[in-house]
């Protein structure tokens, strides 16, 4: 049995998955990625690797591929794509009939169009600010002392929720102390934060047009906010895996699988840089 | 009249002309800049102009050098000195959303136009059309500090979109008038400032120059359909831009273009392309990264990716990229014909650019297309995203977005452009893989 890794260095997490050959994900892992882009890369895959029980000196893993902003600093890697590609891979890979994806990350949003074999029509992301993230999502947790896991449970009890007139992160505390100032619960300001950024992501979206189905990945995924304010936004529901925060990875070790199957010869997907 | 020969004669083993457009490109320029450091010292007056009808003809008749502060500026940037020159803008009063070449231009102007190319002159006078809703109101920047004249060209555009007036429509004959009214008032202006009468024989002079230029910097862009591409329409165009504004109306221009064209026929026909493996053909719309330009070009040549077209080449040429010619028979009316066609053109080339990319897509052989929407300039940078979309619908192209500036480093993330620019490669090459087995999408 060929395995393939994928390792996804993301700007806040870095995540790591093995395929087998029949693509099921063997082994899964996600560390913090810190200072240390190379050693959390490596931390990410060795415990990916332990994860899957996968025994390196019988039958090791044959090709991995880096993604993310840090994939060149896969340093053990086989070859670099942009997670741009990676997370359309995965996410028509898990939801086959999915066209258009939503991928919320630490700093990064993106929409994707993509044809059902997964390539890439169009895409685009936030540029240059980290309005409409998972960034966003932070600042709001902090300023108000909420634990990240629970940001979307406590947010779906609003029944008014606040209007957050500011969209720059890094004013987004002074607005949000400021309306708690003013009185408003805490539920009812956390509610007005996730409209606000799917607002932004709903705006990247039409930019490349909504067609269904739309697949949600992502770490911002397992917001159930967040997934509950774009699908009523949306007016239907969006895929959303319990593995969407890996969908990255699981692109890359696809595209890895495919080196292994053609032989390692370019397949035009991958280009090695 | 002087005459404009080709040197093909003299030149015995012609692969040494490969390479003589930028080296030779790059000694103009720098002569250039030293002409003008020592102009005040000879007495001559000097005009501030812009690259979309710099009246270069008008001007040169009269002795008087033409300084192009868009130029200036993009040198800071080319040099990473942009940012000093950019502050010193802000901290006079300017806004970071006041374009970069402005505030640069401001910074240079507080500095006594010290430029890491030279000393800039002060104007004698500034000359500028409509093209840039921003010339006007940078103009009256210099009005106050040196109250100095300004003379505006108002030229009208398209009054819709691909709906040209010719000669003999009533529309053109009033636009004709208009602006030919214009340039009898510019003539004035300039008779009272250098105290010289006009000399329409010296007109006519400058106007030939002209003409030879623009007839080969046409040819120059058709050549770049060969493949390979013998020159990268963004950094080498860049450099053929600068000798096409600052040596406009001059001998120097007119056999620079010569020689270019000669280079990259030979090119041509040899086959030589530019410095990498051509994989990828692509057009660029927008204004170039000037602040990591060589990077810029780099994440695109790594992947083998050649700018064989480029907006930039169409509208900052003052219209050489349509050919036109002067009638010199009747230089006057016929320069107005001139500036209203090739202004009108390069004002189209900004707001209805889809047309001509999606024109040059089959002739070109075009695999991609490129927009650099800039934050500095929301006269050349709105409407790119409809402008994508319709080519997108029109074509069927693949495309990139990627938006940073061209002066303003706070706003360029290579991190960022890297990715979407990888992403975009790895789209062109799963396209041409599906190409390949006669998969549709």
């Amino acid at each position: 049995m060929a395995y393939a890794g994928g390792v996804d260095v993301g700007s806040t997490q870095t995540k790591a998955v093995i395929i087998n050959e029949d693509l099921q994900i063997v082994g899964r892992a996600l560390v913090d990625t810190g200072s240390n882009v190379v050693v959390a890369a490596q931390n990410a895959y060795d415990l990916a690797v332990r994860d899957g029980d996968i025994l390196e000196e019988e039958e090791g893993v044959e090709f991995i591929v880096g993604t993310g902003y840090g994939r060149y600093k896969v340093t053990f890697g086989d070859a670099q794509t942009t997670e741009i590609s990676c997370h359309g891979r995965g996410a028509v890979h898990m939801f086959p009939g999915t066209r258009t994806v939503v991928d919320m990350g630490g700093q990064d949003t993106k929409a994707i169009k993509v044809t059902p074999t997964g390539e890439i029509l169009d895409f685009v992301m936030n540029d240059k600010c980290a309005a409409g993230t998972g960034r966003f999502l932070g600042a709001a947790a902090s300023a108000l002392g909420v634990p990240l896991g629970e940001l979307g449970p406590v947010a779906l009890r609003s029944t008014r929720p606040t209007k957050i007139s500011t969209t720059c992160t890094v004013f987004a505390d002074g607005e949000i102390l400021s309306l708690i100032g003013k009185g408003k619960k805490v539920e009812d300001v956390l509610l007005g934060v996730h409209n606000s950024v799917v607002s932004r992501a709903l705006s990247l979206m039409r930019r490349v047009g909504i067609d269904k189905e739309v697949t949600f990945t992502g770490g911002v995924a397992n917001n159930i906010g967040m997934v509950t304010v774009l699908n009523q936004e949306l007016g239907f529901d969006c895929n959303v895996s319990s593995d969407s925060h890996f969908m990255g990875a699981l692109g890359a070790a696809l595209f890895a699988m495919d080196r292994i199957k053609a032989g390692r010869e370019s397949h035009g997907l991958a280009e090695v840089k | 009249m002087s005459t404009t020969t080709s040197s093909a004669a003299a030149t015995t083993d012609k692969s040494s002309i490969v390479g003589r457009g930028n080296k030779t490109g790059n000694q103009l320029f720098r002569d250039w800049y030293q002409e003008l450091t020592t102009a005040p010292s000879r007495g001559e007056h000097s005009a501030y102009v812009f690259v979309m009808g710099s009246m270069a003809e008008v001007l040169q008749s009269f002795g008087i050098h033409t300084i192009f502060p868009e130029v200036n500026g993009l040198q800071t940037a080319v040099r990473h000195v942009a940012d000093d020159y950019i502050a010193q803008g802000e901290d006079y009063g300017f806004s970071a959303d006041v374009c970069g070449y402005v505030k640069a231009d401001v910074g240079l102007q507080l500095r006594g136009g010290d430029h890491p190319m030279g000393k800039i002159p002060k104007p004698s006078l500034a000359v500028y059309t409509n093209a840039c809703n921003t010339y006007l109101k940078w103009a009256e920047i210099w009005e106050r500090m040196y109250n100095m004249p300004s003379v505006t060209i108002d030229v009208p555009g398209s009054r819709a979109a691909g709906r040209h007036t010719w000669s003999g429509h009533v529309d053109f004959e009033n636009d004709l008038k208009y602006v030919r009214g214009q340039i009898d008032e510019l003539i004035t202006v300039c008779e009272n400032v250098t105290g010289k009468k006009f000399d329409i024989d010296r007109l006519r002079e400058t106007m030939h120059y002209t003409n030879v230029m623009m007839e080969r910097y046409e040819r120059l862009i058709e050549l770049n359909k060969a493949k390979p591409a013998p020159y990268n329409a963004v950094t080498d165009g860049t450099v053929y831009l600068g000798v096409a504004n600052g040596f406009r109306g001059r001998a120097e221009g007119a056999q620079y273009f010569t020689d270019l064209v000669e280079e990259m026929e030979y090119k041509v026909a040899n086959g030589i392309g530019t410095t990498f493996e051509e994989k990828y053909r692509l057009v660029f719309v927008g204004v170039p990264c000037y602040p990591i330009f060589r990077r810029f070009n780099e994440m695109f040549t790594e992947w083998g990716g050649a700018f064989v077209g480029s907006s930039y080449m169409w509208f900052a040429s003052g219209g050489a990229n349509t050919g036109f010619q002067y009638d010199l028979d009747r230089p006057l009316d016929s320069l107005a014909e001139g500036l209203l066609v090739t202004t009108r053109d390069a004002m189209d080339t900004m707001f209805y650019s889809n047309r001509n990319i999606v024109d040059a897509i089959e002739p070109f052989g075009i695999d991609g297309v490129v927009y650099h929407p800039i934050k500095s300039c929301r006269t050349v940078s709105t409407g790119l995203a409809d402008n994508r979309r319709a080519v997108i619908e029109e074509s069927g192209a693949a495309t990139l977005f990627v938006e940073s500036d061209h002066m303003d480093k706070r706003v360029v993330s290579e991190a960022q452009l890297k990715n979407r620019i990888d992403a975009f490669f790895e789209g062109l090459a799963t396209r041409r893989v599906r190409q390949s087995t006669g998969q549709s999408k």
